[in-house]
């Protein structure tokens, strides 16, 4: 391969730990070579939630098996590699420390330049991996169980921007919350999906969240699910108080049509607010039957064209922080040096830290 | 040659020989910034000794005990700089570095090493001495204690705020040469996650 074809077309291998997947991936240039998910979602499964040591804990224990599976799996060596690149944030501390300080070491020990990337970017970046055209601006969507954002990315590698995001709860964290209420199991997502479907979206009218004309003013972009799970738990009480039954199904499938329903509209808002007719998903809600049927739905009645990735590619991944440091490459942008440290709440005008 | 890593207090790193002892050594006393000041101490160590990875015939680690955020940054770079340079993981418990310096420098006989566990805790080994060959002699711990017990104990006593990498890997040298098997793979956290179930979920109606 001649050295212009490699600037354009870097290998580069992605680190990610900054929640409960640690994530190695594998990218020449926008081809994705490999994508090793190791979760430690089942021991967190007790806790009805991520417990960020017990996470910590086994990013270490699972991240160089992840990397030998994942150089497996892309029939590469390390010494082939052009870059490597890791989350430094947002996320867990603890948990982004233990992928910060691999990648760092590996980086020194091969002698290759390192990229420390931004997270919530990665779940963009995501998207150069699909074979199709990207094209920007876009406005992007992530939804899970520790983020719901809001973006416009005008540029991948110059240009993103906050438009809002979440006040209190996830949308993932409030399915988690309200599958307990429900007596359902850790991860709530799947479970509300399933027990949605022989419900009524339409038997219970739960609020929301900022979607008032009061709200809009100051949260015109930014999302809110605390008072929906505490709205769907005194709905759930009071049942239960009275000696009646609760109708899992209907409460379940008025839930996430709530979730769907906010969030959906705020991005097809978003997007005709900025004459940007793109939306693209990312984040494990993406994997929601009804997020992703209300998406479809309403962006083709507003015609803005729809992008979601396939679903390895929504969840944490270590390929999407590989494509997103391949980008970095490719535009000629200087390593991060071996200085920065974790940052649990990098902002995502921080592409590369 | 070794690279020697050890995040159990601070971050200290250093490259070591058989023969000539510490070749270069850089360490950072903060005990919250391994994370950031690893990867550069690494690059130093490597350039003061004027070595190439392919000159090294593995790294050295301190698994603990010691506080996990720290512990595992360490134990991290460790493992993925052995996958890079494609030399073996070899793991020491940082409590013996501690004890195999106070031996080399002239000290014997018993002595309880300890290191600061925070929540007003101790990290604490108990040694017996050195033997024939100067390693030290481990008769209990390493493990986790409140200070008032260790305080009470008649023995000479070793607080230690830092641990030396250069030590830590002298000593894996010199375990290495004869034939004393390393520490296990499991990181010496001492303690548990820091969780409790919850009681399921609260009433938010009066």
């Amino acid at each position: 391969m001649t050295r212009e074809h490699r600037a354009h077309e870097p290998l580069v291998l992605g680190i990610e730990t900054s929640c409960d997947e640690t994530g190695v991936g594998i990218v020449r240039g926008t081809t994705l070579l490999a994508n090793v998910i190791a979760s430690s979602m089942d021991e967190h499964a007790r806790y009805g939630g991520v417990v960020p040591e017990i996470a910590a804990r086994a990013h270490l224990e699972a991240l160089t098996p992840t990397l030998t599976t994942a150089l497996e799996q892309a029939d590469v060596t390390l010494a082939d590699l052009d870059a490597v690149a890791v989350t430094s944030g947002p996320g867990l501390s603890g948990a982004l420390m233990v992928g910060v300080g691999a990648a760092k070491a590996l980086a020194v020990s091969l002698d290759k330049p390192l990229y420390a990337v931004n997270h919530l970017v990665g779940h963009v970046g995501a998207d150069v991996l699909t074979g199709e055209d990207v094209e920007h601006p876009t406005v992007a969507l992530l939804v899970s169980g520790g983020h719901t954002s809001l973006l416009l990315v005008r540029d991948l590698v110059n240009d993103v921007e906050m438009l809002g995001e979440t006040i209190d709860d996830a949308a993932g964290e409030a399915f988690d919350k309200v599958a307990r209420l429900l007596g359902l199991p850790y991860p709530g997502g799947p479970e509300i999906d399933r027990a949605a479907a022989s419900g009524d979206p339409t038997a219970i009218r739960f609020p929301r969240g900022l979607s008032l004309p009061k709200d809009m003013e100051k949260h015109r972009y930014d999302f809110s699910f605390s008072g929906l799970k505490t709205a769907v738990a005194r709905w759930v009480e009071q049942r239960r108080d009275a000696g009646e039954e609760v109708p899992v199904a209907d409460v379940a499938a008025s839930f996430r049509e709530a979730v769907a329903d906010v969030l959906i509209t705020k991005a097809v808002a978003a997007c005709r607010d900025l004459g940007v007719p793109r939306l693209l998903l990312g984040g494990g809600v993406v994997a929601n039957a009804r997020v992703r049927a209300l998406a479809e739905e309403r962006c083709a009645a507003a015609g803005i064209a729809l992008r979601i990735p396939p679903f390895s590619l929504c969840t944490d991944n270590g390929a999407m922080i590989a494509a997103l440091g391949a980008q970095l490459v490719a535009a000629g942008r200087p390593p991060s040096g071996l200085g920065f440290g974790a940052d649990s709440t990098l902002p995502v005008t921080s592409i590369q830290a | 040659m070794l690279l020697s890593i050890d995040t159990s207090a601070g971050t200290s790193v250093a490259v070591v020989d058989r023969d000539r002892g510490i070749i270069a050594e850089h360490s950072e006393a903060d005990t919250r910034r391994h994370a950031e000041v690893i990867g550069e101490l690494i690059a130093r160590c490597l350039t003061d000794a004027g070595v190439a990875v392919t000159g090294l015939s593995g790294v050295a680690v301190g698994m603990g005990p010691g506080p996990f955020t720290g512990l595992r940054v360490g134990i991290a770079a460790a493992q993925s700089f052995a996958l890079g340079a494609a030399r073996p993981v070899v793991r020491v418990v940082s409590h013996d570095a501690i004890a195999y310096g106070h031996y080399a420098s002239g000290g014997s006989g018993p002595l309880l090493v300890t290191t600061d566990a925070r929540r007003r805790e101790l990290y604490w080994s108990e040694y017996a001495g050195a033997d024939e060959q100067g390693l030290p002699v481990r008769v209990e711990g390493p493990g986790l204690s409140s200070p008032d017990p260790i305080a009470s104990r008649d023995i000479r006593r070793l607080d230690a705020q830092e641990v030396s990498a250069g030590a830590l890997g002298t000593l894996a040298e010199a375990m290495h040469l004869h034939g004393r098997s390393f520490a296990g793979e499991e990181p010496l956290y001492l303690r548990s996650p820091d969780v409790t179930l919850a009681a399921g979920p609260k009433r938010v109606s009066g």
